[in-house]
């Protein structure tokens, strides 16, 4: 359920290199499924910021954003104490409700967040997933022990090979066999390779230029084999056997 | 302290509890904000603006954030009149009681006769704004609304359409949007609303390539409020049909100001994108921003305002 909130920041910290983790404090009850987002609003900028929800842990929310541009890079002074503005429990996230057994969960870059609070919540439903993350290189990469920590099982694919595997994410699925469903995220060429190299159904995170986050002004919309979705209500995750690429 | 204060106000013949109506394109068709609050609260909103058929609208990115303002360019994503009249309108009393406004849009004068025909008997709506400002689509939308000629040719098809009051909304991209108020009187309108967006653009520093797909869009906020309330105070002051103002109104003292350059109602854009609540709270703190202006109601701000 779409809710407006005031969050208190309890840290926001550097964890890679223009990699920040958020953490913040205040009602997290509207969230209902990993994969959904919250939208920031930041001072001095108009529009607010969507981010996804990178891990909930009682009244504890979690999000990870790169510092990509003025309003993030405003976002990374925020110091612990400031409170947040915040419009929580938006966007379709992951379905959990498959009936699948070894999921493979594929992450680039600053789409690896929302697999985190995924992977736990898969976990506790009995499944036992195969992690990949893609990052660009060593200094960007994170959240790989806390993904160890959970129990999944970990890949790493680093473009420049600094770290793990070196190429993309695809280059470690196209070694590996046995997963029965996907789910995804991170930048659309990195979810068109994966969606055309798992011959299993999956569920796809997109990413879209917002306006509002909340379904009202069609800034996001994208068109699909089913009618046209926005991506901030209606998505941001959509079936593999929806999309069209 | 506020209790002898009156928020009413009236568009040809229709009372509104307050004159606090979120504009068309900002508002969808009310249901995502009904998540947020009991919209009931609203003077009235003006639905989406609807096209006789279907529209996906244009490529994305859509949005560009600007300061105090955003440019968009939805290009009119809609699901149609008759999605509108058969499936929105009807099952709508659930969550708003009150009667809306309808924004329909078009590409040929016929697109917008179709559409009024459509609406005219529809209980729920109250006024028919016919949106000849559309920045962002081409072969139509402000193509009609940036020549006095052809919007009162607009304005007349319309009239001859529809029984219910219909209200022109105007573009603020034009060189005199007073000719081309008087035009539409002319032709038949009951009423104006304006002003519709800027036209803007945004270039990526990193790509060298506009932000927008369509490389440019219409510009609305906060940032646009003065530009706003001039046209609507000249556009006051030349006719004599009720002026619903917008542009950039954020707050309630901006809502005071707009009805104080002779505004009979007001709407609120792209406040609403940023924060689901403002229109809401725009209502709520009207009473106080009334009182600090000295105004019990706006009927009495209204004679000393407009010349006719």
């Amino acid at each position: 359920m779409q809710k407006q909130a005031v969050f208190t920041v309890i840290e926001n910290i550097s964890i890679a290199k223009d990699i920040m983790r958020l953490t913040l404090k205040g009602n997290t009850e509207f969230f209902t499924t990993p994969g959904q987002f919250i939208n920031i609003l930041i001072d001095g900028f108009y529009l607010r910021r969507p981010i996804s929800v990178c891990d909930l842990n009682g009244d504890k929310l979690t999000v990870i954003y790169k510092t990509v541009g003025q309003g993030t890079r405003a976002l990374a002074k925020y110091e612990a104490g400031s409170k947040l503005d915040i419009l929580c429990g938006l966007g379709n996230g992951y379905n959990l409700d498959v009936n699948i057994t070894k999921p493979l969960l594929i992450g680039g870059g600053v789409g690896v967040p929302p697999l985190y609070y995924l992977a736990k919540e898969l976990i506790k439903s009995g499944a036992t997933p195969e992690v990949i993350l893609g990052f660009n290189d060593k200094e960007g990469a994170f959240l790989i022990d806390e993904f160890k920590a959970l129990g999944a099982s970990v890949h790493v694919a680093t473009a420049d090979g600094s770290l793990g595997v070196k190429g993309f994410v695809t280059d470690v699925i196209k070694n590996l066999s046995g997963y029965d469903y996907f789910y995804t995220c991170g930048p659309e060429p990195m979810l068109k390779a994966v969606s055309s190299m798992c011959d299993c159904e999956g569920q796809l995170s997109f990413e879209e230029r917002m306006g509002c986050g909340f379904g009202a002004c069609m800034g996001c919309s994208c068109q699909t084999k089913y009618g046209s979705k926005r991506i901030c209500k209606d998505g941001p995750v959509l079936l593999k056997s929806e999309v069209i690429w | 302290m506020n209790n002898d204060i009156s928020t009413k106000v009236t568009l040809s013949g229709w009372t509104l509890d307050n004159p606090i109506i979120p504009a068309s394109g900002c508002f969808g068709y009310g249901k995502e904000f009904a998540e947020f609050y009991d919209i009931n609260i609203l003077g009235s909103f003006s639905m989406k603006g609807t096209t006789p058929l279907p529209r996906f609208g244009n490529p994305t990115p859509r949005i560009a954030e600007c300061t105090a303002g955003l440019i968009n360019s939805v290009g009119l994503q809609n699901p149609g009149i008759d999605a509108v009249v058969n499936d929105i309108l009807p099952n709508m009393d659930s969550y708003f009681s009150k009667k809306v406004i309808a924004n329909i849009s078009g590409f040929s004068i016929e697109d917008f006769v179709t559409s009024a025909q459509k609406l005219d008997s529809q209980e729920k709506v109250a006024i028919i704004e016919v949106n000849i400002s559309c920045p962002n689509v081409h072969n139509g939308g402000m193509a009609f609304g940036t020549s006095a000629e052809s919007a009162k040719k607009v304005a007349e098809a319309v009239r001859k359409a529809t029984t219910k009051p219909i209200y022109i909304k105007l573009s603020p991209n034009v060189t005199s949007i007073v000719d081309i108020a008087k035009a539409c009187c002319d032709g038949g309108a009951d009423g104006l609303s304006l002003v519709n967006t800027l036209m803007g653009m945004r270039i990526d520093l990193r790509t060298h390539k506009p932000i927008i797909a369509n490389v440019a869009g219409g510009f609305s906020g906060p940032a646009i409020f003065p530009v706003a309330l001039k046209m609507v105070y000249d556009v006051c002051k030349a006719v004599d049909v009720p002026v619903i103002g917008m542009g950039g109104i954020s707050s309630a003292r901006d809502a005071v100001e707009m009805m104080l350059a002779g505004a009979d109602a007001v709407q609120v854009g792209a406040a609403n994108l940023v924060n689901p609540f403002a229109s809401r709270d725009i209502i709520l703190d009207l009473p106080n921003a009334m009182n600090e202006a000295g105004i019990k109601n706006f009927d009495e701000i209204k004679r000393s305002v407009r010349s006719k």
